[in-house]
């Protein structure tokens, strides 16, 4: 009788102790992932595009491309730095003005209603770009111009135009060295202005920015290794100039499948643009890097997602219902004022749309103006620019007189 | 002839070496110093060993607590000893490297008469009420009243009181150890209204290398100047809603009051504004069992970025912006509700995302749609929105819920919505962020002075660093003799000075020269110069080893 109950007790014993080890095992794993996780609660995005003049077309288009992507996985405007010379969309050699297109044929216009460039043409220069990141702005500089990180973002910073071993050329007139850069970023550190930061760069010679630094938490990619140059992508016959960067294609490419909620990690991005497809070869570094690259969302960087909490809790208010009566009144009257007053129909736009069209502004004082009539003002501008003015008084005066009538 | 030619030239020899010796030496020994000093970065003088110093720092808190006993609570013979003071210090367990210690300082005393005559009153608020007119309370300081084990002040089973003003009851034992055991209950009770590890941990919680990823720690807003408040009213469907909310009375009613009892924590403005066709990002899926919709709550992190770019919040101000945004869904998609975790509908409707604000999403009275045709009128009920909307926002500040000892009663909060010791308790957490924040900024900018060698200081950025320090130890002083008010506004400065020395435009000054470079300009300028004098010094070396050495022959 002993052995059956002792052998039941020894079976619950490890069914107990299995439970627990496997509860143990998924404490550490969630704790595992949590590890994995980036800290971050908020992201920027910093897009340099380095060149002006219309043949760098494609520099343009390339930081226009990135933008919108960064911008459709949720990071706003406002947290967005985009330097840019901006003289693409009303050069006067674009046979389509107000567009720059990333695709040929003109299939994607990159330009579009919403941009908000925050500095453009000769603003774009290697002291504003590091002053950017260091912070050190003149205190009137708009909240737009700042990059206002805390320790808790991530950052993206990406860089394009035409660059050389060591450096890169800013605007055709100045250049910032890969010292400066890394200086730059370990003034960020210092600061803790930024939680992790992904620096990607689209130039000929691109792999030696990233040489020098030796700050923590920055990984890097690079579109070249030192002594290769970036293609371009494609020309367009109708504008007449290249379109897009190889290496920037292929990442937007890769970029056009992410969407907000999606768990690609860093290592697919490394593998974006083989030498097959972009002739140079593109190269990453993330030795500076704490986590692994596999555990590094794209979103991380990319996108912006928010932790949220669920409210649970409620203060309790007292009501103080005279206060919340009276002005309920007060919205009643104020609705009752506001009903007769609709301009659209007492102001007679069409009387004034037509009597413009007549107001002959460019005659001579002789000629006959015949809205002007039987006074002996001369016909000149000012004389029917006065009279367009008086008109509307006129229709204003009518209509406030319909005004009395109605109250 | 020839020897006085001869004579002639070796006197020219010996002037032109020496001349070529002057020239070289007046080079080295003037021109060189001259140009080094004169091309180096100015650097105004910094107080170096300070600033090292204030990493050792030992931050010491001290909240002063006043206990008062009433006639019965304690044995007479102890009532004998009084009144005296008793400190209980304790370090706080955290990995930062400043130590921090609390220091608790109990003054005993016995009750004045007309104490003992309102700890007699019926209920506790009239005792407080008339404590409460007598005297202000210094900001960070406590007071404790100890009253009879027997009294009726209290209920029964409950063995102490925090209020909302800066008191708390408690009751006396008659016991021979009557000391210690109360001396115990008080530094519980002064622990849940003052400091605990906690709140320091989440002040400090920016500092600490380990704590990352604990979402508690992270909710509250960092310490700044100033903060801006947002209230935005979503309206996506103006067709069928026409929807009114007064937040100017509510604003005036409900949030003023509170951030005016938070002033001191820092300026406040308010605004609001309504913005129409505002979708959130997100599709609310159809529950057929209630016939509402819902937004799971893994899609709740999608819904802020959409909205946040037409919230406007970047033209307002400088100061960190809190947004509130109460969304009254579509006429297709009501009723709409926010799912937890478990799948049940969350009273409150609301959600909040920390350091960014919160969101309510308000469903209208299906019995409004009954008589009136599109669009319906809705008068928003400002006060359930302000219980929600206040309630964020304390989270958001990271007021959090309070940790009361055992068989303690909380009283209720007051008007506002806070209570005067979880004031003190955000000042406490303020003041040792802001001298953590303040102390990490200075010893990284001496620290980056070391590494990049072209970064210039000039005196006025010089000045504020030595203020900066300055007020770093008069906060440090002030915390120690407990007055948190003076802390509190000490601390503040120290952050301001110590940004604004580190963020000056002119610390970028010179923008870095390589060394090629440097060589590149230098070389054209001194090589000219530099190769006759360097040629003929050798010459003349040459010449004086080779009249050394021929004497030598000779002999």
């Amino acid at each position: 009788m002993a052995a059956p109950c002792f052998f039941s007790r020894l079976w619950r014993a490890a069914l107990a102790l299995l439970a627990l080890g496997s509860l143990a095992a998924s404490q550490i794993e969630d704790q595992a992932k949590q590890f994995f996780r980036s800290g971050h609660t908020n992201n920027w995005a910093v897009l340099v595009c380095t060149s002006r003049f219309w043949f760098n077309y494609r520099h343009v288009a390339n930081t226009l491309s990135v933008y919108r992507s960064v911008k459709r996985l949720g990071i706003p405007d406002s947290h967005i730095v985009l330097m840019l010379a901006d003289d693409m969309a009303c050069n006067a050699r674009n046979p389509k003005p107000a567009t720059v297109f990333s695709h040929k044929n003109m299939e994607l216009n990159v330009y579009g209603d919403d941009v908000e460039v925050d500095y453009r043409s000769y603003e774009v220069t290697v002291e504003n770009f590091l002053r950017v990141l260091t912070g050190r702005i003149p205190p009137s500089t708009p909240r737009s111009k700042r990059l206002l990180s805390d320790d808790r973002s991530n950052i993206l910073i990406y860089m394009t135009g035409h660059g050389g071993n060591g450096f890169l050329k800013f605007q055709d007139s100045e250049e910032i060295t890969n010292i400066e850069l890394a200086d730059a970023f370990e003034q960020m550190w210092q600061k803790r202005r930024y939680n992790e930061l992904l620096f990607i760069i689209d130039t000929c010679q691109g792999a030696s920015m990233y040489e020098r630094f030796y700050s923590p938490n920055i990984m890097a990619l690079a579109s070249s290794q030192v002594g290769e140059d970036s293609l371009s992508h494609q020309p367009d016959p109708a504008i007449g100039v290249h379109l897009m960067d190889r290496y920037t294609f292929y990442v937007l490419e890769f970029l056009e499948e992410i969407n907000p909620a999606s768990q690609t990690n860093m290592n697919d991005l490394f593998q974006v643009c083989p030498k097959s497809l972009c002739v140079s070869t593109p190269g990453h570094r993330t030795d500076l890097f704490q986590r692994d690259p596999k555990h590094v969302l794209i979103t991380d960087f990319f996108g912006s997602v928010r932790k949220v909490e669920i409210t649970t809790e409620t203060l309790s208010l007292q009501r103080d219902s005279q206060i919340t009566e009276s002005s309920y009144k007060e919205d009643r009257m104020d609705e009752e004022l506001m009903e007769p007053l609709k301009y659209a129909e007492q102001l007679p736009v069409a009387q004034i749309i037509h009597q413009a069209l007549l107001a002959e502004v460019w005659t001579l004082p002789s000629a006959p103006c015949g809205m002007l009539g039987s006074r002996s003002w001369p016909a000149t501008f000012t004389g029917s620019v006065l009279q367009l003015v008086t008109s509307p008084v006129h229709v204003l005066s009518q209509s406030s007189e319909l005004h009395k009538v109605q109250f | 002839m020839a020897a006085v030619g001869a004579a002639a030239t070796h006197l020219d020899v010996v002037r032109g070496k020496r001349a070529a010796l002057f020239f070289a030496a007046v080079a080295i020994l003037l021109g060189l110093p001259l140009w080094w000093k004169t091309t180096e970065t100015y650097r105004a003088p910094l107080p170096y060993s300070q600033i090292s110093a204030l990493n050792a720092l030992q931050l010491r808190l001290m909240v002063p607590v006043t206990v008062v006993f009433t006639r019965d609570s304690i044995p007479l013979d102890d009532q004998e000893k009084l009144p005296f003071t008793v400190v209980h210090e304790r370090e706080i367990p955290l990995k930062y490297k400043m130590k921090i210690k609390c220091r608790f300082q109990k003054a005993y005393r016995r009750a004045l008469d007309h104490e003992e005559e309102a700890l007699s009153s019926g209920s506790v608020h009239e005792a407080e009420a008339m404590l409460a007119e007598l005297k202000e309370q210094a900001e960070g300081s406590l007071t404790v009243y100890v009253i009879s084990e027997y009294s009726s002040l209290l209920p029964q089973d409950m063995m102490s009181y925090i209020g909302p003003e800066r008191t708390a009851v408690v009751r006396g034992i008659m016991h021979r150890e009557a000391f210690n055991i109360i001396g115990r209950r008080i530094i519980q009770i002064a622990q849940a209204m003052s400091l605990t590890e906690d709140v320091l941990a989440a002040a400090l919680a920016d500092h600490l290398p380990e704590d990352k990823w604990s979402s508690d720690k992270r909710r509250p807003l960092k310490s700044s100047l100033g903060y801006e408040i947002t209230f935005s009213l979503l309206n996506p469907d103006p067709k069928s809603h026409d929807v009114h909310w007064d937040i100017e009375g509510a604003v005036q009613h409900y949030v003023w009051p509170f951030l005016n009892a938070l002033s001191a924590a820092g300026n406040f403005s308010v605004d609001s504004q309504i913005l129409y066709y505002a979708m959130l990002g997100v599709n609310p899926r159809f529950d057929p069992t209630s016939f509402s919709y819902y937004l799971p709550m893994h899609s709740l992190p999608h819904v802020i970025n959409p909205v946040e770019s037409r919230l406007g919040s970047s033209a307002a101000s400088l100061y960190p912006v809190l947004n509130f945004l109460l969304y009254v869904p579509e006429l297709a998609h009501s009723p709409l509700y926010i799912q937890d975790m478990d799948g049940a509908p969350v009273a409150t409707n609301a959600f909040h995302s920390p350091r960014w604000g919160g969101i309510m999403v308000y469903n209208i009275d299906p019995k409004a749609y009954n008589a009136s045709e599109l669009p319906v009128r809705v008068e928003v009920d400002m006060v359930q929105v302000m219980e929600v909307f206040l309630a964020q926002l304390r989270l958001l500040f990271g007021i959090a819920q309070p940790q009361v000892p055992p068989k303690c009663l909380l009283s209720g909060p007051k008007n506002e919505g806070l209570m005067t010791w979880e004031l003190d308790q955000l000042l406490w957490a303020r003041s040792v962020e802001n001298l953590a924040t303040a102390t990490t900024t200075l010893t990284s900018l001496a620290q980056l002075l070391g590494k990049i060698s072209n970064i210039v200081i000039k005196d006025d950025v010089a000045s504020e660093v030595y203020r900066a320090v300055a007020a770093v130890q008069k906060a440090a002083e002030e915390l120690a003799s407990g007055h948190l008010s003076s802390a509190f506004v000490a601390s503040q400065e120290a952050v301001t000075s110590s940004e604004r020395a580190f963020f000056d435009p002119s610390l970028l000054h010179l923008l870095y020269f390589p060394d090629d470079q440097k060589f590149a300009i230098y070389i054209p300028l001194f090589l000219p110069m530099a190769v006759p004098i360097l040629l003929s010094l050798v010459k003349i070396f040459l010449e004086m080893h080779k009249s050394w050495r021929k004497p030598e022959k000779i002999d």
